[in-house]
């Protein structure tokens, strides 16, 4: 036996070992009754024609890897980056448990949320119950200071009446009358996390804002809240915008601030509840003079909502690299009438710099993003700015607006110009488009191994979610800093493909060089 | 503008909802209110008699073509009917298959967040039969409707349906806004009808709102497809329905919270206006029976 106690193998090599390859083989043979070795290549080498990619993007009845995830994912997320919240989902329990694996495989940390564990019993006769003991439960076991409740499928399908239900679990006494339980519906079958997030985000606001009017106090009237839109960079990326923000000297408020909870120290404590936004900075922030969306397709109701109560808004879309970052900060200028400091116009000075040092090997490189929509827009304008050439552009969870936004943006610029936009298009669908069309780079989240795989093409972790790779959320991509450290993991991975393709000696080697 | 007015007509299917909800509406458009029906019946007729046509784009119909709710734009299902009224169906899925309930709480959360609901006086939903589920009940929820209509008849059934109507805006009472309005009795020439109409909104502990005497000329509009208001503006039943409207509008605000009775008192009630045998009675008949055939 190739396993041992004395020397135990971990399986990435034990079944590399004889006996399993030949027990494996075995197996096929006798009991697989598959096609020979000869046809799998021959239909797998078909799926990689232009033939079966014009069938591929017919294809109408069946997504393979959308690249998105459901609504209450993205409401438990922004739930979480609230001080001391709970997130609540009414429904089944499996639901949740995938939202919290998906969270922590990706965080390396706990993701803690509820349900409301309904059954076969609460589809036929309500899940009126479930919420009355789920949110006792909830406000006893795990004492919150607040409760945040989304939903699922089923209860959606049923039709569950959010409000009603709170109303009577609090006149039940589940939890104090005046305890705080926003709510959002957030049927999974619609839209994606990034709607989810956006409807959670706005039922928080709504259920501290609703009583209260507008009235702009001295010390507030040059306040900024910033929501930082569904981020898997996010304990990073916030934490970086508020060394910025703090650099400006601004007040500023970040609605759903998740940089703690997802990056607890190990201390000896657990600490179920780290961070956020506390509940006395959600109330007076309704008082600021502006709010600011990192990303827009995260927040289009959210921001409709505050721009009702009188606010400034504006919205960007995952800012990163130069011109984007230029942005997000003159607008906070603008909102808050501070200036921007030289320290940060020495750190534009340097990832100008760097962006200029490495411009030989960006320089019409050409690459395939794919992820949220955001996301696609942030990274396309950075790789524009870099002379790299976006050649394929993809959001499962994009809109026909999203669509357009990114053929005006690949239109401002020549490195745009061989550019296509795929809305609504899955990761089965992008490896037709690849095999016939390829890139020299992808650019997107661990789901991309597999056409990595698949087609040769190298892969570049930048998006949600990052399963295969450890801390990469630890670093931030936003801002200047944010921009070199994105700048870096391009490069790396050109740096790695030229020096694989130069590599044999004797053969390809003649510029096997040791300065790039 | 006066704050948007929400009113839901619920009903037994086949009790004559429709009829009276449109030919209601067709008259409260004389008293200048501007008004937007929400159809929430898969079989989609509760806007037939104003657009005087059967309205073929319901939003799950159009959805269903377009692959999703968020590809829709409000203008392809708001059709304007008689004299400037809004009209839009939720459909439904075909009979048997998929949840209906699930498509009365998409099409109205498309309606509401595309701005049908703006620069309207009134929206009405029209909904089937019970409340049977979560979805049918979306229109009673808080910030929609604030009174419900029943119409009902003398029938039995008619009677039992408007009780189990009165139960779901109880509950719902309890958390929300939402209150009875009244109720319709819709003439089926059946017997000690109006007084037992009365008794059970007695009962109920609201009003009778009309009692609307049975007319073929409302069968002959039908026909036509149109509302009696339309088709005969000068009738008598035209002068019903403009006082069922104009009662209506006076009752805003005035509903109530509706005291549903046992399946038990419902019984009682209906063998004492002698609608329904008491078993001792039944008994004898089938005995009566039994003796003849025997003979």
């Amino acid at each position: 036996m190739p396993q041992s106690a004395e020397k135990v193998k971990d399986h990435v090599t034990l079944f590399h070992e004889p006996e399993y390859r030949e027990m494996l083989k075995a197996k096929k043979a006798a009991f697989e009754c598959g096609h020979t070795d000869e046809r799998v290549t021959e239909v797998a080498d078909w799926t990689k024609s232009w033939d079966y990619r014009e069938k591929n993007l017919a294809r109408e009845a069946l997504s393979v890897n959308p690249m998105k995830a459901c609504q209450p994912l993205g409401a438990v997320f922004a739930a979480q980056g609230f001080a001391g919240t709970m997130p609540f989902v009414h429904g089944s329990q499996g639901c949740v448990s995938y939202y919290r694996s998906h969270l922590s495989r990706h965080f390396k940390e706990p993701s803690s949320a509820v349900s409301s564990s309904m059954t076969e019993d609460a589809a036929v006769f309500g899940g009126l119950n479930n919420m009355v003991d789920g949110l006792a439960n909830t406000y006893a076991l795990y004492k919150p200071e607040m409760i945040a409740v989304s939903t699922t499928c089923m209860s959606e399908v049923i039709g569950e009446d959010l409000n009603s239900f709170i109303k009577t679990a609090k006149e039940k006494g589940s939890v104090p009358a005046d305890y705080h339980v926003p709510y959002a519906h957030t049927p999974a079958f619609v839209g994606s996390h990034v709607n989810g997030y956006d409807v959670a985000i706005k039922g928080i606001l709504e259920h501290f804002w609703q009583t209260d009017e507008r009235k702009p106090v001295d010390q507030m009237s040059h306040s900024v809240n910033i929501i930082p839109g569904f981020d898997g960079y996010a304990p990073a990326n916030i934490r970086e915008m508020k060394r910025m923000l703090d650099l400006m000297g601004v007040s500023y408020t970040v609605l759903s601030d998740v940089s703690d909870v997802y990056d607890t120290p190990s201390d000896g404590q657990f600490r179920m509840y780290a961070g956020g936004t506390t509940i006395e900075q959600t109330k007076t922030a309704l008082h600021a003079q502006g709010t600011i969306s990192l990303q827009q397709y995260c927040t289009e109701k959210t921001l409709e909502y505050i721009a009702g109560k009188g606010q400034d808004v504006a919205a960007f879309h995952y800012p990163m690299g130069v011109a984007a970052t230029d942005r997000f900060l003159m607008k906070v200028a603008a909102i808050t009438g501070k200036d921007i400091p030289d320290q940060l116009t020495l750190e534009r000075g340097r990832l100008v710099d760097a962006m200029a040092d490495s411009q030989a090997y960006l320089h019409g490189r050409t690459f395939a993003i794919y992820g949220d929509p955001d996301f696609v827009y942030g990274m396309t304008e950075f790789l524009l700015e870099l002379g790299a050439e976006p050649r394929h552009v993809l959001a499962t969870n994009g809109t026909k607006a999203w669509e357009a936004k990114m053929k005006e943006l690949l239109a401002t610029s020549p490195f745009g110009a061989q550019a296509q936009v795929w809305q609504g298009k899955d990761l089965w669908a992008l490896r037709s488009i690849l095999a016939t069309e390829p890139t020299e780079l992808l650019i997107g989240n661990s789901y991309g191994k597999y056409l990595e795989r698949d087609l040769g093409i190298p892969l570049i972790r930048l998006t949600f979610p990052i399963f295969d790779r450890h801390h990469h959320h630890r670093f931030p991509t936003f801002g200047y800093q944010g921009g070199l450290r994105v700048l870096v993991a391009l490069l790396d991975k050109i740096f790695d493909a030229l020096d694989a393709n130069t590599i044999i000696p004797g053969v390809t080697d003649i510029s096997y060089d040791l300065t790039r | 503008m006066a704050k948007l007015r929400q009113i839901a007509f619920y009903g037994k299917g086949g009790i004559g909802k429709s009829t009276t909800s449109q030919n209601t509406l067709a008259a409260l458009v004389e008293l200048g209110q501007k008004i937007l029906i929400v159809g929430c019946d898969p079989k989609a007729d509760s806007t037939r008699l104003i657009l005087n046509t059967k309205l073929q784009d319901t939003v799950l119909h159009l959805a269903a073509e377009a692959g999703s709710v968020e590809d829709l734009e409000l203008a392809d299902v708001m059709k304007i009917g008689y004299k400037g009224i809004k009209c839009t169906e939720s459909g439904g899925p075909e009979p048997g298959v998929g949840c209906a309930g699930r498509g009365v709480i998409t099409a109205i959360n498309f309606l509401e967040e595309n701005g049908a609901y703006d620069d309207v006086d009134y929206v009405s939903y029209d909904v089937l039969g019970d409340v049977v589920c979560g979805g049918f009940a979306m229109p009673i929820r808080e910030n929609k409707a604030q009174e419900i209509y029943i119409v009902m008849s003398g029938e039995m059934m008619a009677l039992y349906a408007a009780n189990n109507i009165a139960k779901g805006i109880l509950k719902y009472a309890h958390s929300g806004g939402v209150r009875l309005g009244g109720l319709i009795c819709n003439e089926r020439k059946t017997d000690k009808e109006l007084e037992l109409a009365e008794a059970l909104a007695a009962r109920l502990g609201c009003k009778l709102i009309h009692f609307v005497p049975r007319d073929n000329i409302v069968q002959h509009a039908e026909l036509r497809r149109m509302t009696v208001l339309q088709y005969a503006p000068e009738s008598q039943q035209a002068q019903e329905y403009r006082e069922l409207a104009r009662k209506i509008h006076e009752n805003s605000g005035k509903g109530v919270i509706p005291t549903p009775i046992t399946m038990e008192e419902l019984e009682e009630m209906l063998i004492e206006f002698g609608i329904m045998k008491t078993e001792e009675q039944q008994l004898a008949e089938l005995e009566a029976k039994e003796a003849v055939k025997a003979a």
